[in-house]
């Protein structure tokens, strides 16, 4: 059996390390999803210092109207990182550390079906993370040509696109091992009585986002190969002069780009639909509809994809088409909110702040949904693409949407991680302060858009000047405000009241029927789900 | 927190945002909406806009007013009791149908303003527009009247050596200049990388694309000057090439074009041109002509003859710059 070929890891005297590698090598060498999933949440958050720091050198350039603080060309640079590491270093790591320490925790398995290739999946990441970063110190700077990497303007740079190109490949290789184990775990490792249809939803969240992984990756994987060899080897996919169709790239990036922006948020739709019954001290309301629904994006995710392409001049039957299958989107994304909406209803409510950003998700992201229907009406989007307007929506979804949920996610469970309660207190101020400047950052930005303003600007016309002075000043605020989160995270793991092994009066679900802190290994023996 | 202390702080900050809100001089740089819309397709896309934003406020206030009314009412430090129920066949159905059938309700004008945005057929006429890093051609195709159009706000303003004009960064040397109430049908290609050509007053946005011709039209129903910007990066001087139509009337228009003519046949920038070109042996200006493209040289030209204390005001262009090479000259001649 599988079982004894790693007889010899498992004859190591497992709890609380002792025996194993110590120091530096006991986190290089572990192959335990507790362990990997506090190294992917790590990473994660000292990515998200780094690329937050990156967005307040923007918004410190767009304070006044003028060039002040850098020069057009690092200015793209920032924007290009930002937009990178946020996507690919910090949600998707952040989602990746979720899985590894809730899905085995939550369908009662003891650890993630391929040890060893989580750890490699894991390792990866710096690796990536370095080389984005190293284009920093190379001649030329980082790479400036926006995350999206449009061509021509990507094949012009230097050596740091390649690094780009390098970095993304690296990345999109782990997304795919972290993937296939999710999907082998989930399917082969529940515990007995627990039906796909008994699961967790952040389970079946996560199940339908590894599939899209699975799907998408190899398409970006492919279109950035088939940049690195139009830079360096004479291929004319995307250069005219050989017959190339620089759209093409365009159509195959969004292709990916669209799930992509599903693979951001659906576990984030999970986490809440764990938080929200936990807190309304009522089961969530239409289980079953939430599992279609998640399907249902998935499955539309796929035929979306040119509404990021409305101004590249589609004839009209594809504009109409991409128009019609995005409004269609909106319907499973409302059941959602609904759904949410209706399982608060004649509950017995406590805000806690994981509760209080979960709050704040369903009513900011669904803003962020709205915004996204008035960007799938074809001729409003042609006015504002690549404008402020869209940099507001997805900013919406992403930040209000993706990372309230995380952070949410970070508060529900770190009692169970770590075995303290975290300070409700200063989870308290953390949440007002969010809540407060993230709307004071973005909502402006749909009137700059609107009024005109295009995105990935260096400087701007007079009439811009307001806004975006307030939109700079709630990002200082905001990401100022991300260091008392992590001042709670540190409090917890050094100490505080000790958390019961239920942790939330509400919880349902195998996770909180461990001991906190979750001992290393947890369901040696399977669990019965009745 | 004492709430008693917070009170009166909110009140006052509340009327202080109220009072800058009414008080339209404070008000007036706060553009809220899109712009004022000049044609009939923008007044489409305006009101669709409004639609749109209308429903979603709609529904917002009915699923956020439930939303705050249970977590008002259903609080447990209300002592409110939990209930069980957590299914419904019923409503589920129900709000999946109704924002479906809302969705119908909104794809219909959309579509037939999508359809009226892609009609280019029977234009008045036809202007060529193609996007280099960082500057616009435009291309009077008809009239052979073509010329380069690029940023004319001063260095020092950018960089804060001086005050800002009113219209910085929205200021362009040389404008597109066009008919009112005409249909002018735009060509877009690109020399370089992609960019994308936008007036947001008259709802007209396309990309410029490198080795693609795409096209897009606009018909302006009032005179005036609109302004747009690039909206596709296109590397770092990507916010510094915008975009300057003056609509004018039909007279006027027709005066520009003569005039316009007339500075397209006048040979004064051909000394310095050809200097770029071929260089001038024994002084230190080396011959470009082999290593610059036409566009680049006409550039170079115009900026030499119109900056600094240079104020020629005209352009070299770079059809003129081709007719200057020695081959082209030589040609020239012996066809005469
Ligand atoms: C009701 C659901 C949604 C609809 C109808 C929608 C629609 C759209 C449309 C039409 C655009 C293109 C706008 C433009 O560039 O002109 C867009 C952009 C974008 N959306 Fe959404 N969206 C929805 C939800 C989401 C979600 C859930 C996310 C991610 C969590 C998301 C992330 C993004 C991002 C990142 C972009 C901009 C990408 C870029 O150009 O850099 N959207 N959305
Ligand atoms: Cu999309
Ligand atoms: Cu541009």
């Amino acid at each position: 059996m599988a079982h004894d070929a790693t007889h010899a890891h498992d004859a190591i005297p497992a709890h609380d390390g002792h025996g194993q590698p110590g120091g530096i090598m006991r986190w290089l060498t572990t192959t335990n999803h507790k362990d990997i999933g506090s190294l992917y949440l790590w990473f994660a958050g000292t990515m998200f210092l780094v690329a937050g720091s990156f967005a307040l050198v923007i918004r410190a350039e767009l304070f006044q109207p003028g060039l002040q603080v850098v020069h057009p060309d690092f200015f793209n640079q920032m924007t290009t990182l930002h937009g990178l590491i946020m996507v690919f270093g910090v949600i998707m790591p952040a989602w990746a550390g979720f899985a590894n320490w809730q899905i085995p925790l939550m369908i009662g398995a003891p650890d993630m079906a391929f040890p060893r290739m989580n750890n490699w999946g894991f390792w990866l990441l710096p690796v990536a993370g370095f080389l984005l970063l190293l284009g920093l110190f190379m001649p030329g700077g980082a790479a400036a040509g926006g995350w999206t990497m449009y061509p021509p303007l990507f094949v012009q740079g230097g050596i740091s696109y390649d690094l780009t190109i390098f970095a993304i490949h690296i990345l999109g290789a782990s997304s795919i091992m972290g993937s296939i184990n999710i999907i082998t775990t989930v399917l082969n490792m529940r515990a007995p009585g627990m039906t796909l249809m008994k699961m967790p939803l952040f389970v079946w969240t996560w199940l339908i986002t590894a599939y899209l992984l699975i799907a998408t990756v190899p398409v970006l994987a492919g279109a950035v190969t088939m940049l690195l060899t139009d830079r360096h080897f004479d291929t004319h996919f995307f250069n005219p002069a050989g017959g190339g169709d620089p759209v093409m790239f365009q159509h195959i990036f969004w292709f990916f780009g669209h799930p992509e922006v599903y693979i951001l948020i659906l576990p984030a739709f999970g986490v809440v639909s764990q938080i929200i019954p936990t807190f309304a001290r009522k089961p969530l309301f239409g289980y079953a509809s939430m599992v279609y629904a998640t399907a249902s994006i998935a499955i539309l995710s796929f035929i979306v994809w040119a509404h990021h392409m409305f101004t590249v001049g589609m004839p009209a039957a594809a504009q109409l088409f991409f128009m019609y299958s995005t409004m269609l989107i909106a319907v499973p994304t409302g059941v959602k909110v609904f759904n949410w909406v209706a399982t608060m209803w004649k509950g017995s409510m406590t805000f806690e702040t994981p509760m209080l950003f979960a709050i704040a998700f369903v009513c900011l992201f669904t803003i962020g949904g709205f915004s996204g229907l008035v960007c799938a009406m074809t001729p409003v989007d042609i006015q504002i693409h690549d404008t402020y307007y869209v940099v507001a929506h997805f900013h919406y979804v992403l930040v209000s949407g993706a990372l309230f949920a995380i952070i949410a996610g970070v508060y529900y469970w770190l009692p169970k991680w770590t075995g303290h309660m975290y300070d409700e207190k200063l989870g308290k101020l953390h949440f007002w302060l969010s809540v407060i400047s993230m709307n004071v950052t973005f909502f402006p930005m749909h009137f700059l858009g609107l009024a005109g303003m295009p995105r990935r600007y260096a400087d701007y016309a007079l009439q811009f000047a307001e806004f975006n002075m307030i939109a700079s000043i709630g990002a200082f605020i905001f990401g100022f405000s991300q260091l008392i989160f992590l001042a709670v995270i540190i409090k917890a793991i050094r100490g505080g009241r000790k958390a019961s092994d239920q942790v939330w009066e509400g919880a349902q679900g195998l996770e909180w029927t461990v001991p906190s802190p979750a001992p290393y290994h947890t369901f040696e023996t399977a669990p019965v789900v009745k | 927190m004492k709430r008693g202390a917070l009170r009166p702080l909110l009140g006052k900050t509340l009327a202080a945002l109220s009072g800058t809100m009414i008080s339209g001089a404070v008000w007036a740089g706060y553009q809220l909406n899109l712009r004022e819309p000049q044609s009939a397709l923008a007044r489409d896309v305006y009101n669709m806009h409004t639609l749109v934003n209308l429903v979603c406020l709609a529904i917002f206030v009915v699923v956020f007013g439930a939303m705050f009314f249970s977590i008002w009412k259903h609080r447990k430090s209300a002592g409110h009791q939990a209930e069980h129920f957590h299914e419904n066949t019923t409503v589920e159905v129900i709000w999946t149908v109704i924002p479906f059938l809302i969705l119908i309700g909104m794809a219909y004008p959309a579509t037939r303003t999508v359809l009226a945005m892609k009609d280019t057929s029977n234009p008045d006429m036809t202007i060529k527009v193609t996007g280099y890093q960082w500057k616009w051609e435009y291309d009077y195709l008809k009239d052979g009247v073509k010329f380069m159009s690029t940023l004319a706000t001063p260095r020092a303003q950018i960089e804060n050596r001086a005050d800002k004009g009113a219209e910085y960064l929205l200021e362009v040397d040389n404008p597109l200049v066009v008919p009112v109430g005409k249909k002018v049908r735009v060509l877009l290609t690109a020399g370089d990388v992609i960019h994308s050509w936008w007036i947001p007053e008259l709802a007209v946005k396309q990309d410029a694309i490198p080795g693609f011709i795409r096209d897009a039209w606009f018909k302006s129903e009032t005179t005036g000057t609109f302004r747009g910007q690039c909206v596709e990066l296109c590397g770092k001087d990507h916010a510094f090439m915008p975009i300057v139509v003056k609509v004018v009337s039909q007279a006027e228009y027709d005066a520009w074009l003569a005039s316009r003519k007339q500075g397209a046949a006048s040979p004064s920038s051909a000394p310095l041109s050809r200097a770029v070109l071929n260089g001038r042996p024994g002084a230190a200006v080396a011959a470009f002509g082999g290593q610059l493209s036409d566009a680049d040289i006409a550039a170079a030209v115009a900026f030499q003859r119109n900056s600094r204390d240079n104020k020629v005001g005209d352009m070299a262009q770079p059809e003129r710059v081709a007719s200057l090479k020695p081959g082209a000259e030589a040609a020239a001649r012996a066809a005469r």
